[in-house]
């Protein structure tokens, strides 16, 4: 009797351990890996997004990062959030001008990097979406990128009981609608915070500049500070910075002003080293040459920022130190950071 | 003995789960209103994809797309003083009958002279990130590209129209200054809406699809056959839809 009760009680457990092997690993006891918090860091300004509508919890940013991660967003299962914002390149797209979306089409602009979106006020190089909830949606349906609708994605994780398992777990129930995959893409993305560059470090007073770096900060403080204000880089304005002109009016296809036209949201400068190339289409491959056209590449029209009217003067060594003030703005923790990898 | 425990426990598990709460409105206390819309293009009911209709231009067209959003709903009562509706997001949609109608619970007992609500939805709930319900993008009444809803969306076909198959599509959004396509309505109602408990009178909105494109912007089929991205011609369509409203009866 006992022999049987053992055989039942061990072929139960085969059983379970079997189909375990099925499930996904997600389901697992939340490994250290989704320990999620968020910090403003020191000397940071507040952020725009604070979470207090969306509480950032473990099961939420891990559930979202698989979100990022999955294919299935796209209507034929090949391109993921991932596929143009990849965790080793700064959430940027290396070595691609524009990214490809679904049934090889290009898209118009350079895909940006994703990090410090909290603090952003607008989404998109054109600042089209005003919400960091509402950005994770625009790639899925755009035609020439995911190409998908909200009703075929829900579909799709609805029929995938790990996912049903999963929205329980960072929502109370298992109904899966378009407000919590928006909530829960952005408990991932809105975490990502990258303030672990050397600059940080120099700021926080646990390392120093060489005094080349130094020599470049103070000409940064000079000459590029106005729009990459510190410490994002940025601030978050629109500005024509006298690229080609083309067909593509950036900001006034939002706000339909003639003021706007070939106005572009400014960029962080950090990170810079993984995610060339560079500018709202992707058409300067190095940083050199992004000082280059600042120098003597700018194209005169009737939107060009007044600060670069004149251009930007800078001498050779000016720019190699420069270069050097840049190159301390890179987080090589982020990027190899467990907790935004692919689960 | 053991089994007669457990089966007790299970027994007593069934019927409590058995047990529901109490509805919490109940339908002989509490005071009701139903709102509802019906759709015409001046005297004619409007139909889907089969009637042809005039524009104040000439032009004849079908509609195969009809809704708009009824939000930030009130009741005004006599002495003035207001009814303001919870969470008052409503979609209307032509293809969907039970869109039509709304209840709004618990209106105070006594005596209405109007209501009054806005077409479209407000600039808070455009800005203040994922909504869901009536608001939910999967709706098709949010644009991606440019954050914001659209209020109110037509779409139809004229043989006028200089597009590529014909069609006409309006998409009226915009949430924000001189772009800004919503419109806040107010209805006095031909006879006094009574609420008391245990009642829910139903008052009856018709809205008139020939106003958006009459008075006081004539709207030219050939001229502007498509509007999808916020500015003047929208606002103008949407100077026209505010006056598209009246209360037919409430009973």
């Amino acid at each position: 009797m006992k022999n049987r009760i053992f055989l039942v009680v061990f072929s139960l457990v085969l059983v379970c351990n079997l189909w375990s092997c099925h499930t996904d690993p997600l389901l697992q006891p939340v490994p250290k890996n989704t320990d999620i918090s968020f910090v403003q860091p020191a000397n940071w300004p507040t952020p725009n997004y604070n979470f207090q509508n969306n509480t950032l919890t473990s099961d939420g940013f891990a559930l979202g990062r698989r979100l990022f991660y999955d294919t299935r967003l796209s209507i034929d299962n090949t391109i993921s959030c991932a596929s143009c914002h990849e965790q080793t390149t700064a959430f940027a797209q290396i070595d691609h001008p524009t990214s490809h979306g679904v049934r090889n089409q290009l898209g118009n602009r350079n895909s940006p990097a994703l990090f410090n979106l909290a603090w952003h006020t607008s989404f998109f190089w054109d600042g089209g979406v005003n919400h960091i909830e509402n950005q994770p949606i625009a790639p899925i349906m755009n035609p020439v990128e995911m190409d998908e609708t909200l009703p075929n994605v829900i579909a799709k994780l609805n029929a995938d009981p790990t996912y049903r398992q999963q929205f329980k777990n960072a929502f109370g129930t298992e109904e899966i609608n378009t407000q919590r995959l928006q909530k829960a893409i952005v408990q991932f993305m809105g975490a990502i915070v990258s303030n672990q560059s050397k600059y940080d470090q120099v700021k926080n007073g646990k390392a120093s500049f060489t005094a080349d770096e130094q020599a470049g900060y103070v000409l940064f403080q000079q000459k590029c500070n106005t729009c990459h204000a510190e410490p994002l880089f940025t601030d978050f304005s629109f500005r024509n910075n006298g690229m080609l002109i083309t067909l593509d009016s950036g900001r006034a296809h939002i706000t339909g002003l003639a003021s706007d036209r070939f106005k572009f949201k400014v960029p962080s400068l950090r990170n810079l080293n993984f995610t060339k190339p560079y500018m709202h289409n992707g058409s300067i491959a190095s940083i050199g040459a992004v000082l280059d056209h600042y120098t003597s590449g700018i194209v005169q029209s009737p939107t060009l920022d007044p600060s670069l009217q004149n251009q930007i003067t800078l001498s050779a060594t000016d720019k190699s130190k420069l270069i050097a003030f840049l190159n301390t703005l890179n987080d090589y923790e982020f990027v190899k950071d467990v907790r935004f990898k692919q689960p | 003995m053991k089994n007669n425990v457990i089966l007790f426990s299970l027994l007593c598990l069934v019927l409590f789960s058995c047990i529901k709460k109490d509805d919490p409105i109940d339908a002989g206390l509490s005071s009701n209103a139903k709102v509802t819309f019906s759709n015409f293009v001046g005297n004619q009911p409007l139909v889907l994809q089969s009637n042809w209709y005039l524009n104040a231009n000439g032009d004849s067209f079908k509609v195969n797309v009809y809704k708009y959003y009824i939000t930030n709903v009130k009741l005004t009562k006599s002495d003035a003083s207001v009814y303001t509706e919870k969470d008052s997001y409503h979609l209307i949609n032509e293809a969907d009958a039970s869109s039509q109608s709304f209840v709004m619970a618990d209106v105070p007992e006594g005596t209405y002279t109007s209501i009054s609500f806005l077409i479209g939805v407000d600039s808070a709930r455009n800005t203040s990130g994922a909504q869901t319900g009536a608001l939910d993008p999967i709706n098709g009444m949010f644009w991606t590209w440019n954050s914001g809803y659209i209020m109110a969306k037509f779409e139809g076909v004229s043989p006028q129209s200089t597009s590529t198959d014909k069609t006409v599509v309006y998409h009226l959004g915009g949430f924000s200054g001189a772009t800004s396509v919503l419109r806040s309505v107010t209805l006095s109602f031909p006879t006094s809406l009574n609420i008391k408990k245990g009642t829910t009178p139903n008052i009856h909105i018709d809205g008139d699809v020939a106003e958006w494109f009459s008075f006081p912007n004539v709207i030219d089929f050939a001229q502007k056959p498509l509007l999808m991205t916020p500015g003047k011609d929208l606002v103008n369509i949407a100077d026209n839809y505010q006056d598209m409203f009246k209360v037919n009866h409430i009973d």
